[in-house]
């Protein structure tokens, strides 16, 4: 029984001793030796940003540190003058022994995996992200560590993604039969992301591409920063309805229960998500036409991913978490699950709040709100 | 098997009538006459079947796709469906392309029955390999017949017909009954008149549409026939060249579950059709659904059941009288019809005629219609008297007036994921009322009533509300309330709260009403006595 007791004390001993270069505290994922956190979801001292969602990227903290290609929008989404450092990836950068370097993703532009690493240790947190080489975000690069924080979207073997050049055919030929009928082409996205990666891979029409303002004013800001996006035309009240005919529209997903969408009518409307890839979320979405592109690890990709970081310790974050979770330990690969506030559930989140976005442009939308993001938010 | 994959995923696509018309239409005019076979079959609700077993099928895919069982669960219990879950597991290598077409997979899946199982596999394994997701997906509701589709009977008439040139009532005719696509073809069954007309065929329904606004809309209250509304199942008694059929709706033959009116056969006049509700009566009158309810999906029907649950035919409506087709008389002419086969018969309580409501005025009807659920009925038919009859749910000629349902506040206590359209979403819930110890006691069922908006607002509060879980049930905080209606109500010894509701579904949602302010057991068995 003493003998008990005094293992005990002294694996607690090891376990003060040795603190994890990286903790789950709740509130982010937390690196105490630099005293830094890594998305944290309150206001902390020092926040070091994956990427510029608003899951990720949250108000409030005194300073920001982030890849230099987010800093057009964390400005945008966090504030103007927030005190924000950016980095290149590949970058060193050194707090109290700590240290830490961003590396590229391939989520979103600007989209990084960090990597820490304290007393030859590294760890690496990674975000989200996708291994296919999308033309706009930096792609993906492993990186080989002993701890991989890794997200788990769409963590289940259902998820497997066609190459994005097939989709975006299907995105063509839908928009060249729309314009054939005459009506318009309401393709809807996430604004950060999804929307360059589609303008980045369809053919562009030879007219205007019109735009929400959600969309318009990212891809002005992205464009102001020196990306090589082309020019939209944001739809207002004054937008000529003629002129929709046989045009395509950019849009955010939450339009489609909203008055904002009556105006293109005729349309069809269509959805670019790795959600389309299921037949009943399709068909509840009540949309004409699913895309199936997601910026997010299809499962091979995310098997892929783990094992080129090769990890002997693997944290799963948001989406199927206990099940990636218990797959990797079935295939010798140590895992446990996480809980926190990135992620998931986004489209029930879009559609329970129930703001759809009347307005006719900029002041919807909590997509683009330079106010604060409600914390108990978790949009992506 | 591609071009009916994409007829597929059309379909499923859209919810606009239509187009879902015109997507039919098309295949109709250009697939074989074989495939048009086939998909008929397949959208008439009719299913072959395989004689496969789903947990190997199950285990074959997980095996193929190298993946646990476990893991196959979860993927399921994500998708809602299980051909579905199969298509997107499998590994995306087309050994070969395939040509065959929807009916040459027939042909494929009708060597499966005579089949070991180490052939099945092999069987459809080979499937697999030669279809894509889409395909392998259409093929997987073959396989396992399941296949279902969301269009009506009548959407399928109005595109073969279109298709075909033919008068839709010609076509919904000639669909109905009991063909076998091995033993006719498409030619025989749609396209030939007269040849190969079966005796047991009935016709389409004509049914009413629920009344729009109060009831002295109509008109002149002399131009119409009332007659109370019936709660059993809706028949039509066919007897042809010496030879009695039972239908009901959803055109099942059902001859044989009602030996009580087996007599029929040596009374009526050959070549006479009825339209009726079989219900179950007792003692000169009509019992409740509930008791009715007891013996349908028994396949064998004891002595006791039918003692214990005896029918009767309650006829209102006559299309065929000494042969002849005579729906386009007019009401009053087919009412004195039956009325005048009915006298002849001699066993009139197992044969009932609907007898007309009195009423001079509309207003008296207004008095009347509270004392349905008095009379065993659900409210009122009514018929105008010039009327034909009609196929199909039409507007004009017949309306029901159904009461009120009966209904009380309940909470939210349990709720699980759908399927289909609605896997992922937390759709299906129980609810229960509070008992005399305070505790909420659970009482009925009920998945459908929200709208597409309100489910997802109740999904959000659930996926934040979690208690417990007990396998794919989760407990749901006790805060939400809502109104549900119920069309009858039993005792019930199989319920924790002692009673059983028939047809439960959500009215409205209560937001104005705390979970304390719900129904308590009390209120519902009170319920109950009055209308038991």
């Amino acid at each position: 029984m003493s003998s008990d007791y005094y293992w005990h004390a002294f694996i607690e001993f090891v376990v003060m001793a040795s603190q994890p270069v990286l903790q789950f505290t709740g509130k982010s994922i937390y690196c105490a030796q630099a005293d830094a956190h890594i998305d944290p979801w309150i206001p902390v001292d020092r926040a070091i940003i994956t990427h510029a969602h608003s899951d990720h990227a949250r108000w409030g903290s005194k300073h920001y540190l982030a890849h230099k290609d987010s800093e057009a929008i964390l400005r945008l989404r966090l504030g103007p003058d927030i005190s924000l450092q950016t980095v290149e990836y590949g970058e060193k950068f050194v707090i109290n022994g700590v240290v830490f370097s961003l590396h590229p993703a391939g989520h979103i532009i600007g989209s990084a995996q960090v990597r820490v690493e304290y007393k030859g240790e590294v760890w690496v947190a990674s975000g989200d992200y996708k291994l296919e080489d999308d033309g706009f975000a930096a792609p993906f690069e492993p990186v080989k560590c002993n701890v991989f924080i890794t997200e788990s979207t769409f963590g289940l073997p259902i998820y497997k993604w066609q190459p994005q050049q097939e989709i975006f055919s299907e995105i063509d030929n839908w928009f060249a039969q729309n314009k054939q009928e005459d009506k318009a082409s309401i393709l809807m996205g996430y604004s950060l992301g999804k929307m360059q990666r589609i303008l980045k891979g369809i053919q562009l029409p030879d007219g205007p591409i019109y735009a929400h303002g959600a969309i318009y004013i990212l891809n002005e800001r992205l464009r102001e920063a020196g990306h090589d996006l082309p020019e939209l035309t944001l739809v207002t009240k004054e937008t000529d309805k003629k002129l929709f005919r046989g045009s395509l529209v950019l849009a955010p997903p939450s339009v489609d229960s909203s008055t904002w969408i009556s105006k293109f009518n005729p349309y069809s409307l269509g959805y670019c998500s790795g959600w389309m890839a299921l037949r009943g979320a399709k068909n509840r979405r009540a949309v004409d036409q699913g895309f199936i592109l997601s910026d997010h690890v299809d499962w091979p990709d995310l098997n892929t991913a783990v094992i080129e970081s090769g990890a002997e310790k693997v944290y799963v974050t948001h989406g199927y978490t206990s099940i990636y979770s218990r797959w990797l330990n079935e295939n010798g690969i140590e895992a446990g699950e996480v809980t926190t506030m990135y992620g998931n559930e986004e489209e029930t989140e879009d559609r329970a709040t129930g703001e759809g976005p009347e307005a006719e442009g900029i002041e919807n939308n909590k997509d683009i709100s330079p106010v604060p993001d409600d914390p108990d938010l978790k949009l992506s | 098997m591609k071009q009916f994959a994409e007829l597929f995923m059309n379909l499923d696509r859209t919810n606009k009538t239509n187009a879902k018309v015109e997507l039919m239409k098309q295949y109709f005019q250009t697939a074989s006459d074989e495939d048009k076979m086939w998909a008929l079959t397949l959208f008439t609700g009719r299913r072959p079947s395989f004689k496969v077993n789903r947990t190997q099928v199950k285990e074959w895919a997980a095996a193929e796709a190298n993946i646990p069982m476990w893991l196959f669960q979860e993927s399921y219990q994500s998708v809602g469906d299980l051909g579905e879950t199969i298509s997107l597991i499998l590994p995306r290598t087309k050994s070969e392309d395939s040509d065959k077409s929807l009916s040459d997979w027939f042909h494929y899946l009708g060597l499966l029955p005579k089949m070991t199982d180490e052939e099945k596999h092999d069987h459809i394994l080979q499937a697999w390999s030669q279809l894509s997701q889409h395909e392998t997906f259409v093929f997987n509701k073959l396989l396992m017949g399941s296949f279902r589709i969301g269009v009506s009977q009548t959407l399928v008439v109005r595109a073969l017909a279109e298709a075909t040139s033919t008068d839709p009532s010609v076509v919904a005719h000639r669909v109905m009954g009991n063909w076998d696509p091995l033993d006719t073809n498409f030619k025989n069954l749609i396209l030939d008149e007269g040849e190969n007309d079966n005796a047991s065929r009935p016709y389409p329904f004509f049914l009413a549409y629920p009344i729009e606004g109060d009831v002295s809309g109509l008109g002149n209250a002399e131009d119409w026939f009332v007659e109370w509304k019936w709660d059993g199942i809706r028949s039509q008694i066919i007897y042809r060249n010496n030879e009695l059929f039972i239908w009901t709706r959803g055109e099942e033959l059902s001859t044989d579950k009602f030996p009580e009116l087996h007599f029929l056969s040596s009374v009526l006049p050959d070549g006479t059709v009825l339209d009726g509700e079989i219900v179950s009566y007792f003692e000169n009158k009509p019992m409740p659904f509930s008791v009715l309810q007891t013996r349908i999906g028994r396949k064998n029907l004891s002595k006791k059941v039918l003692e214990e649950a005896p029918v009767a035919f309650i006829a209102y409506d006559i299309m065929e009288a000494n042969g002849i087709d005579i729906r386009s008389n007019s009401q009053q002419e087919r009412r004195a019809q039956l009325e005048q086969i009915h006298a002849d018969i001699p066993v009139q309580n197992v044969f009932n005629l609907s007898r007309l409501v009195e009423f001079s005025q509309w207003s008296d009807l207004h008095d009347l219609h509270p004392t349905s659920r008095e009379n065993i009925a659900e409210g009122f038919m009514i018929k105008r008297k010039s009327s034909t009859y009609q196929v199909g749910r039409k507007k004009g000629d017949w309306w029901k007036w159904k009461i009120d349902p009966l209904s009380i506040d309940a909470v939210l206590i349990y709720a699980q994921k759908g399927s289909g359209r609605r896997a992922e979403l937390f759709t299906d819930y129980t609810f229960a009322v509070w008992g005399e110890d305070g505790k909420l006691i659970p009482f009925a069922k009920a998945y459908s009533g929200l709208t597409d908006a309100e489910i997802g607002q109740v999904d959000y509060f659930i996926k934040r509300n979690i208690l417990e879980k007990f396998g794919p049930v989760r407990t749901v905080k006790p805060e939400l309330v809502f109104e549900i209606g119920f069309e009858g109500i039993n005792e019930s010894s199989r319920h924790k709260s002692g009673i059983a509701v028939r047809f439960p579904r959500i009215l409205r949602w209560r937001k104005d009403k705390k979970a304390a302010e719900a129904d308590t057991l009390a209120n519902l068995k009170g319920i109950l006595e009055v209308y038991k």
